[in-house]
């Protein structure tokens, strides 16, 4: 009892001395390059809380990183190092953009349809890693990646060939119907419908993985395939399954993400969002609980980083390192094992004497 | 006292484990200079541990080892094979993507500069293979090799270091009859060049055939040396099996009823083309429990296996309650009544890094009474994982503890509450207690006799002799994969009886082993 409290409490401590450690070295280079470090800091820090315009920035970037983050808990919860999240959720912003351009439908109906669209889309990259391992072995952390490039590629054939805007300057689609556009929620920000739904995939992600018989399924499977096996699940059909879940989340984030912030479609590369998914699952332990804070906090440094670009001398890469600092600290199981372990030591003595052993 | 008739004494060696089990007891241990010395004992005995002592892989509690009249501190194996001891293990360790070659030179790679040179790794391969007749391709690749070439690399590997006494342990237990004859000459051809063999076995024809002299030990105590020639073979099965503790577990006559498993023709091949399951038929009846004897490796893991589902590609036929189960999944063989204790708890058993309840409801959270609205009902879950912890008497915080922080004991009983409570008809319980203490056992020996009297079948499957006689009604005994005897009353045999027959001894007539099958 006492040692599972012990371990939870430092997985919160473990990412909060990540964070202090990770913010301390960003100081230490800001200093080295900023001819004012206090004021660029402080920029950074609590920047993002000073309007209303940029606390909205920081919920509209969290939009599609719930979504993305959810996709990929999903899919690493059965041990599946399955990266294809970043083209599903292209390719998922891909479909959208041709139902939004293409038909003509009823408002509420067709960015429902777009979603739904995006998220076959998505469906379909994130589970062609899973056939080819299922049924030939090929290892997902390859085909996955492989399938990104797929997905682009594919995408901006269609981009640029199928729904391209002639009239546009620059390559992109033709401008979406404004029946399929997620309106905005509140005056003075981007931050659209989109939101709701992301709130809702949040939740149902996590009754899924954590509360039903598939997310049981899942989870065991991801911690030993042989007891799956050996109780009677279906290993192979689950695997497949659930990264189809998860590339149908990614797909439903990249559309969410183009009605409801671009009146057109306008990548020419991946968005790098699924990749900030497999972050923001790590940060969490693949537990869609903890998402919305992972991608939350993601989203204010981004934002954070943006003001200090703009506002002082010092550029917005600081804003990777502090990243990658904090991703270590918290992906290394031992930092900070020596103090766990002598805590869970003295809980146990202490329990002892309690009973008067 | 140093005596120089022998190459090598081990004297006095004790060897405790961390968890206080004590492998070793003073065991004394010699081998004359070029002679083939057999090391003999059951399961468990402490064979291993000995070797491992002797190659460097452990250290001794109390105990001296002397090499050629001289006193010696094995610190490592490193240290083993510098004074000239090496060891052949029964799982081979090459490198399987490379060649036989470079494998050989592992290690001391001879070098053209800065650059391996393959080719005189390759010549000085061939010269070994040649001097002593081990023929060998050095430049195949490992992986494409047969089970017997790969043990002559390992034979060739730790000559080529040097080596004067060589630790084979268990080297037929994976081989051929035919590879095996092969690997005989090989040893008799060392032995003429004076090379010193220990051979780890438990197969006393093998023995018998190429070994010279013998030191068997039973639960870690040497139980007898002798010259081969001096000793017949049931003398050394006396010696190997004995009773070590009484049980008594209380039980009342069996009162079978039909038969609720049946397993007819029962054959299967392994991927190196060794048939470990021979044509085997045997019936598991209501309220019996039905033990197989016999020293592990000789079919049992696979038999239990292909009954539950966990192995496939088997010919002949098993039946549950009269259904056919070929081509079934194992959910369906689950549900047709089968329940499974697997031999290795931490693999199939549970998941280590789960809770209890994660690890109890595996084989039924899909059931309609563990769920409401389209979600798991946590609240029946609880309730029924609560129930099997008091139940099974589960030493931990709550259901919330996360397996792998459990005792051995505890976790057995985490699988066998999970599965004794699946409402079986038949058991397959394959070394339900390897490896717990004593407590537990018992505890697990009691379920399974009170399961029977409800009229569950079990398949008991035990290398712990005393076991298997104490708990089971019927016996059969298995030997390289066949049924070599059945005993309708388990009472009237006993371990001497048992050892005859698992060590290939002794055989029953097809008539009389075919008894352990009933058509009704």
């Amino acid at each position: 009892m006492q040692s599972r409290k012990i371990e939870q409490r430092f997985r919160i401590i473990r990412m909060l001395v990540a964070v202090v450690i990770a913010l301390t070295i960003a100081f230490g280079f800001v200093c080295f390059v900023s001819k004012t470090p206090f004021e660029t800091m402080g920029n950074f820090l609590f920047g993002p809380f000073l309007t209303v315009r940029r606390l909205g920035n920081i919920v509209e970037m969290t939009i599609p990183l719930l979504f993305t983050g959810v996709s990929v808990s999903i899919m690493y919860s059965c041990n599946q190092i399955n990266m294809a999240s970043e083209g599903g959720f292209f390719l998922g912003g891909v479909a959208a953009a041709y139902i939004a351009v293409t038909f003509a439908l009823p408002y509420g109906i067709h960015p429902l349809l777009c979603i739904i669209g995006g998220g076959f889309a998505g469906a379909l990259v994130c589970g062609i890693p899973a056939v080819l391992y299922v049924k030939k072995g090929v290892l997902p952390v390859v085909s996955s990646l492989m399938m990104n490039y797929v997905s682009l590629y594919l995408g901006l054939l269609i981009i640029n060939y199928v729904i391209r805007d002639a009239q546009a300057g620059y390559p992109c689609s033709y401008q979406y119907r404004d029946t399929a556009i997620l309106p905005d929620l509140f005056s003075k920000t981007n931050v659209h419908a989109g939101l709701l739904i992301a709130v809702m995939v949040l939740i149902l992600g996590y009754l899924y993985l954590y509360k039903s018989q598939w997310g049981y399924c899942i989870r065991m499977i991801g911690k030993n395939p042989n007891f799956a096996k050996y109780s009677g699940m279906n290993v192979a059909g689950t695997i497949l399954g659930c990264q189809l879940v998860g590339g149908f989340v990614a797909g439903m984030g990249g559309a969410v993400e183009q009605l409801g912030m671009y009146g057109r479609f306008q990548y020419q590369a991946l968005s790098n969002h699924g990749f900030d998914g497999v972050l923001i699952a790590i940060l969490s332990h693949y537990n869609p609980k903890f998402v919305a804070p992972a991608a939350l906090f993601l989203a204010y440094i981004r934002v954070g980083a943006d003001i200090m670009a703009r506002s002082s001398d010092v550029p917005v890469e600081i804003v990777y390192i502090i990243q990658a600092i904090i991703i270590i600290f918290v992906a290394a199981e031992r930092f900070l094992e020596g103090w766990k372990h002598r805590e869970i030591v003295k809980a146990s003595r202490l329990e002892l004497e309690i009973k008067g052993e | 006292m140093v005596n120089n008739e022998y190459i090598l004494s081990m004297e006095n060696i004790t060897k405790v484990y961390s968890n206080g089990f004590v492998a070793n007891k003073n065991v004394n241990f010699s081998v004359k200079k070029g002679e083939i010395h057999a090391l003999v004992g059951e399961n468990g005995a402490g064979k291993s541990t000995l070797m491992k002592i002797l190659f460097g892989h452990e250290q001794p509690e109390e105990g001296k080892i002397f090499y050629k009249g001289e006193e010696i501190h094995i610190a490592n194996p490193l240290a083993a094979l510098d004074y000239g001891i090496g060891m052949v293990h029964q799982h081979f360790m090459l490198v399987p993507s490379l060649t036989v070659a470079e494998n050989m030179v592992l290690g001391m790679e001879p070098k053209k500069g800065v650059l391996f040179d393959y080719k005189t790794a390759v010549e000085r391969t061939r010269e070994i293979s040649e001097k002593y007749n081990l023929l060998v391709d050095p430049e195949a690749k490992v992986e494409d090799l047969p089970v017997g070439f790969k043990q002559k690399v390992e034979i060739l590997k730790v000559l080529f270091r040097g080596v004067e006494v060589l630790i084979l342990d268990e080297p037929t237990a994976v081989l051929t009859p035919q590879e095996t004859k092969e690997l005989f000459t090989e040893l008799l051809n060392l032995k003429k060049n004076g090379y010193t063999v220990i051979f780890i076995s438990h197969k006393l024809n093998e023995i018998k055939e190429i070994c010279d002299r013998l030191t068997v030990l039973r639960n870690g105590k040497v139980t007898g040396i002798a010259d081969v020639s001096d000793i017949t073979e049931q003398e050394i099965s006396n010696k190997m099996v004995g009773r070590n503790v009484m049980l008594n577990i209380e039980k009342e006559k069996a009162k079978p009823g039909s038969s609720v498993l049946q397993v007819k023709h029962l054959s299967y091949t392994d991927m190196h083309g060794k048939q470990v399951v021979k044509d085997i038929s045997f019936s598991v009846r209501k309220g019996e429990i039905l033990g197989v004897a016999g020293v592990e490796g000789n079919g049992q893991r696979e038999i239990s296996e292909m009954i539950t589902g966990l192995l496939s590609g088997q010919t002949g036929e098993i039946l549950v309650d009269g259904k056919a189960l070929s081509g079934a999944s194992i959910r369906d063989i689950r549900l047709s009544g089968v329940a499974h204790i697997s031999e290795d708890r931490m693999t199939y058993g549970s998941v280590g890094d789960a809770s209890i309840e994660e690890n109890m409801i595996s084989e039924r959270y899909y059931k309609k009474e563990f769920n409401r609205n389209g979600l798991l009902d946590f609240k029946r879950i609880k309730e029924c994982v609560n129930q099997l912890i008091q139940n099974y008497g589960i030493k931990c915080d709550n259901k919330d503890a996360q397996v792998r922080t459990l005792s051995g004991g505890n976790i057995q009983k985490v699988v066998v509450a999970r599965e004794f409570s699946s409402n079986p008809k038949v058991i397959i319980a394959n070394q339900p207690t390897r490896g717990i203490d004593v407590g537990a056992s018992e505890f697990i020996r009691k379920k399974l006799v009170s399961l029977r009297d409800e009229g569950v079948g079990v398949l008991l499957i035990s290398a712990d002799l005393t076991e298997v006689i104490e708990t089971s009604d019927s016996i059969i005994v298995m030997n390289n994969g066949e049924i070599a005897a059945y005993f309708e009353d388990a009472s009237k045999v006993d371990e001497t009886i048992l050892g005859e027959y698992m060590l290939g001894l002794k055989r029953q007539s097809k008539e009389e082993a075919g008894g352990a099958y009933y058509a009704e």
